[in-house]
């Protein structure tokens, strides 16, 4: 099989001759030399650690928090609970209408997740920080969790979330995003074949090799810079600003290479709570993740279970497809109702499909708060997509391959959620796949094209 | 809390501070002296980004106690190029695209200086045994071990 690693550079006649042409990257001749500057690079004097205390309940009721013997700990400046934060609850898409908020910086009066941060200890060194952290006596009371979306579902089952008041995510469509195209049911009826199966995933983490932090350092004048590792500039400048109730004028972000994100790190969580530390001790604070926290705490990919039922003809065609999406958001929100959303769309998968009708839920848990990660929302159905059509290939004793050109979509098809399909290339990638794997296909496959109808 | 004296030769320069007994060498040279380039991924000896060279040998700064680093010979990757001029290995890094995030180059550098050291002409799979205790989430390792055999070429090509 032959890679190419230029393309459209030898037919262009114009001198616009670098797109396609491999170049060095800006960024290497730092990562070789050493030279690059990550957050944790950046280095104060008289810089305090900030370590969390953080739930070991995955749901309990805080009676009491006892700060008492971990300040008087040897070398601890300050410590923080759920009352020193200005604005405590929020919700990161608030920025984008998506609410409510539903998350606390230090949790107030409740624990909804092993892991959740509830006290902040700063101190002169990192072992300080941690040995009084130790010194933190918070008293719960164990409440009855659940960590199944389907149990969650049920009647009955304990509250999560009191500021969403049910265990799902309530989306203008109501208790889930719903799509609806032509008849589903009809689509059934006709169909020669009906298939349905379940996949199922469990959250995955992103390792990133740099862990999530910042620094941040007090200009003196009011204003805080902080050095973050975010994939997400403004959305934590903002987010910062209303949990600080700080204008962002008073705060400056510097961002500039992360040392592996894969959308680990576009959560709001270790900023806010940085700069307040360094506001109230008027000292440089850095809150760096231990690799346990990483592992640990950091938001995973939400686990996902994805119910697919087919009606499928003889020849090929899928007629019917009805989808019920489950995403594990956790106990807060973070990216999830969005990523459920992503789901709702894509499920029809890049198949031109007459009867579509898909219900997609975001769902709570006492899990681990689950986020963005690499195409969240659509990689997991993708999976559980793939192996619906190989499945529903051998059904009906077709070639996989050529199940998938019966049913690929084209342009100037309508998808389920009322798109036009536009530049698809779905056909023309398929024919490439078959030559370059081997895998042959009947001549007439090889002949259609994305850009008409004629076979 | 009582400190202890250190002293030693970093990259070539005479490096003398005092630490807590305890600081790990990752610790000292990172924000006591302020060589920056071994990073921190676990600070439990997993990963490999705080890899360093002291007295030849591959060693784990975060796992090495500044303290029992007296009297040695300490490199690092923000050592490695001359007047200028980047290492064989720091070009292959570069021409191989072995990097994407950075975060682990410094520490795969070190060690794979430390098996071209020992072997001049490894094959791939000493490549891979060399790397192996060096984590990269972003490659796929694929163009790190391509950067390696490449930089073992460029050498044994000098020397011929």
């Amino acid at each position: 099989m032959e890679l190419r690693k230029s393309y459209f550079a030898d037919v262009r006649k114009d001198g616009l001759n670098e797109i396609g042409q491999p170049r060095p990257r800006l960024d290497s001749p730092g990562h070789v030399t050493g030279k690059t500057a990550y957050f944790a690079d950046r280095n104060f004097p008289g810089m305090l650690h900030l370590k969390m205390v953080r739930s070991p309940h995955h749901h309990a009721r805080i009676r009491s928090i006892d700060t008492s013997e971990a300040e008087k700990h040897p070398g601890v400046v300050r410590v923080l609970t759920a009352k020193d934060v200005p604005h405590n609850v929020y919700t990161i898409l608030i920025l984008i209408q998506i609410g409510p908020e539903d998350e606390t910086v230090l949790a107030d009066g409740k624990v909804r997740w092993k892991g959740e941060a509830v006290v902040a200890v700063l101190a002169e060194t990192e072992r300080a920080a941690q040995e009084a952290a130790a010194k933190v006596k918070v008293d719960y009371e164990v409440l009855p969790a659940v960590f199944d979306m389907e149990e969650a579902l049920k009647p009955g089952a304990p509250i999560v979330n009191e500021y969403h008041g049910q265990n799902y995510y309530l989306y203008d469509s109501g208790e889930c995003r719903k799509v609806r195209f032509g008849d589903v049911e009809a689509g059934f009826a006709q169909a020669d074949h009906i298939l349905e199966q379940s996949y199922q995933s469990s959250p995955i983490e992103h390792a990133p090799t740099e862990t999530t932090g910042c620094v941040v350092a007090p200009e003196g004048n009011d204003r805080f810079t902080c050095y973050t590792n975010t994939q997400a500039m403004f959305f934590t400048l903002d987010n910062a600003s209303i949990i600080l109730q700080m204008p962002g004028s008073k705060l400056h972000f510097v961002g500039g290479t992360v040392g592996g994100g894969f959308g680990g790190k576009v959560d709001v969580i270790v900023e806010p709570i940085a700069i307040l530390a360094a506001k109230l001790t008027g000292r440089p604070v850095c809150f760096i993740y231990s690799r346990e926290e990483e592992m640990q705490v950091s938001s995973p990919r939400a686990a996902e279970k994805v119910v697919i039922k087919d009606g499928v003809m003889k020849d090929g065609r899928i007629v019917a497809r009805k989808v019920t999406g489950y995403t594990d958001a956790g106990a807060y929100s973070r990216h999830s109702p969005y990523g459920a959303q992503k789901g709702a769309a894509h499920y029809p998968g890049p198949y031109t499909i007459p009867n579509v009708w898909i219900d997609t839920y975001c769902v709570y848990t006492n899990r681990t708060p689950s986020s963005a990660m690499r195409g969240f929302g659509v990689t997991i159905g993708d999976f559980a997509l793939e192996v619906q059509m190989d499945k529903l290939a051998r059904l009906i004793g077709m070639d996989p391959l050529e199940f998938h050109f019966i049913n690929a979509y084209r342009d100037g098809d309508m998808k389920a959620h009322r798109q036009p399909t536009e530049g698809a290339a779905l056909i023309e990638c398929m024919q490439e796949a078959s030559r370059a794997a081997n895998w042959p296909v009947a001549e007439k496959y090889m002949a259609i094209s994305s850009y008409g109808k004629g076979e | 809390m009582a400190k202890v004296p250190v002293q030693f030769t970093l990259n070539g320069s005479e490096k003398a501070e005092f630490v807590e007994s305890g600081t790990t060498l990752l610790h000292a040279l990172r924000d006591k002296i302020g060589d920056t380039s071994p990073k921190g991924g676990c600070h439990q000896g997993t990963c490999g980004a705080c890899s360093v060279i002291i007295d030849g040998e591959l060693r784990l700064s975060c796992l090495t106690l500044a303290e029992t680093c007296n009297g040695a010979d300490i490199k690092t990757t923000a050592g490695l190029a001359e007047g200028g001029m980047l290492h064989p290995l720091q070009r292959a890094f570069l021409d191989a695209f072995a990097t994407q995030c950075g975060f682990c180059t410094p520490g795969m550098i070190m060690a794979a200086k430390v098996l071209l050291d020992r072997m001049p002409n490894p094959s791939r799979e000493d490549v891979v045994e060399a790397l192996s205790g060096n984590v990269c989430r972003c490659t796929g390792y694929e163009p790190i071990i391509q950067a390696v055999l490449t930089a073992a070429r460029a050498n044994s090509q000098n020397a011929a």
